[in-house]
């Protein structure tokens, strides 16, 4: 390379200046980003692919966000520790290594603790290595903080996704299987609403949900100034 | 979207421009990483892996008892090039051969055998625990290991238990008529809505004891000439 040339001049008295680090903020705040504004299912539009597959049921939504979270926080803490140490050009593969390391835990834990939900997951829970959230939270988050915030914004990820998952699950358990949990809920009468058991069910669903998001956000915008 | 861009946006900002990493570098830093990755993960499979094959061996253990009718004991037959046999030869890995569970009462009379059945559904392979008579073809039970059919549709084969208890004391082979099973012993009613579900179990049910049958036969010819 031609360095000498280059005209960036005194780069070694620069002060480190990263333009894509987040803004200093408290614990609480990187843990409610992911639930709430940052929702990185409602918001982000990220991990959309198991959100339709796993949420026909609440178990597996739930499960599906657990071990997604477990990923989170694990692959978070260690891309963050290492930040300084993972050259710059192989940092993406160090990240998939990582996530890979942590997915493949989590799917053998599981495995061995929860053989039936583990079978219903099937592929999904191998393929959250290839889940966007993952690696946009380390390239974008954790590689830039400490361990400890790494840690708080994959936990607050984590929630989010849980709480999303779980809670589209349950809309399309309750009416389209009639049961929450397995147990049911309203007798023998009731005619469950086969279609959000079937995958266009989970578009719609999820169509829904963030028709209701976006309008809260939209209305919380024009009202939020004439507050202040 | 929210105003907080500079969180999730611009993650890949061109570090200090002209300075290159060396390639040892990278390469000491991808190694390490690989070889501390292989070892978690060693590890980690080392000390689930009993509880993995447990509930696996559990599951089977539970689908032979409930085909077969909670038999007294059962042993196991190994088939090794088309043929049945009581020991896997060596240098094979039993686990890896198909078989059949040949179930016993207290006296030790042959009740049934339960044999892992599988195919096409009506999107996916289909798995299931058949258990009956080899002499006469009349089935004892059977249980859904595995399927992917419709939710709410096709998967009543599993989750309806009236389509299942209809199969014992059927005779193989078997024939779905829609609307009410006759008299025939070896009717069966295929689920309202889940016709080509129903009929695939009926035809892996049937292939499944064509073929042991035969094979049951033949070892039974064998054991005792």
């Amino acid at each position: 390379m031609t360095a000498a040339t280059a005209p960036v001049a005194k780069k070694d008295d620069a002060p480190a200046f990263d333009p894509g680090a987040p803004p200093p903020a408290t614990l609480f705040q990187d843990v409610w980003r992911g639930i709430g504004k940052e929702n990185p299912v409602l918001v982000q539009f990220l991990g959309m692919c198991p959100t339709m597959a796993v949420t026909n049921i609440l178990a597996n939504g739930f499960a599906m966000g657990v071990a997604t979270t477990f990923v989170l926080v694990g692959s978070g803490l260690f891309v963050s520790l290492f930040r300084k140490y993972v050259a710059h050009e192989v940092r993406i593969t160090s990240y998939i290594l990582i996530i890979a390391t942590f997915v493949t835990l989590a799917d053998m834990l599981l495995a061995a603790s929860f053989p039936d939900i583990s079978k219903a997951l099937g592929p999904f829970i191998p393929l959250i290595v290839a889940n966007c959230l993952l690696l946009g939270r380390a390239e974008a988050f954790a590689a830039k903080v400490g361990p400890v915030r790494a840690v708080a914004d994959g936990l607050g990820m984590g929630l989010g996704f849980t709480v999303s998952l779980s809670a589209l699950a349950s809309f399309r358990e309750i009416l389209g299987r009639g049961t929450i949990l397995g147990h049911p809920l309203f007798g023998p009468r009731f005619e469950p609403w086969v279609f959000l058991m079937m995958p266009p069910g989970g578009f719609f669903t999820l169509g829904v949900a963030c028709l209701v998001v976006a309008y809260v956000i939209e209305w919380r915008k024009q009202h939020a100034p004439r507050e202040a | 979207m929210s105003g907080h861009e500079h969180v999730h946006g611009g993650g890949a900002a061109p570090q200090v421009q002209g300075k290159q990493t060396p390639a040892w570098k990278m390469l000491a830093t991808l190694f390490l990483a690989g070889a501390a990755a292989g070892i978690l993960v060693v590890a980690v499979y080392k000390v689930t892996l009993p509880a993995i094959q447990k509930s696996a061996a559990a599951k089977v253990d539970g689908a032979v008892r409930e085909v077969l009718k909670a038999p007294a004991t059962y042993d196991t037959l190994y088939l090794v090039k088309d043929a049945l046999v009581a020991k896997a030869p060596d240098g094979i890995d039993p686990s890896e051969l198909p078989r059949a569970y040949v179930g016993k009462d207290e006296s030790g009379t042959r009740v049934g055998i339960a044999v892992v059945g599988e195919g096409p559904g009506f999107q996916e392979i289909m798995q299931l625990m058949i258990g009956f008579d080899p002499a006469t073809g009349t089935l004892i039970g059977i249980k859904v290991l595995d399927e992917k059919e419709t939710p709410g549709l096709g998967d009543k084969i599993e989750v309806d238990p009236a389509f299942m208890a209809q199969f014992a004391t059927r005779i193989a082979p078997i024939v779905g008529v829609k609307g009410k099973a006759g008299a025939p012993p070896n009717q069966i009613q295929t689920i309202t809505g889940a016709t080509i579900s129903s009929r695939a179990v009926i035809k892996v049910v049937n292939t499944t004891v064509a073929r042991w049958q035969d094979l049951m036969q033949r070892y039974d010819k064998g054991a005792t000439p």
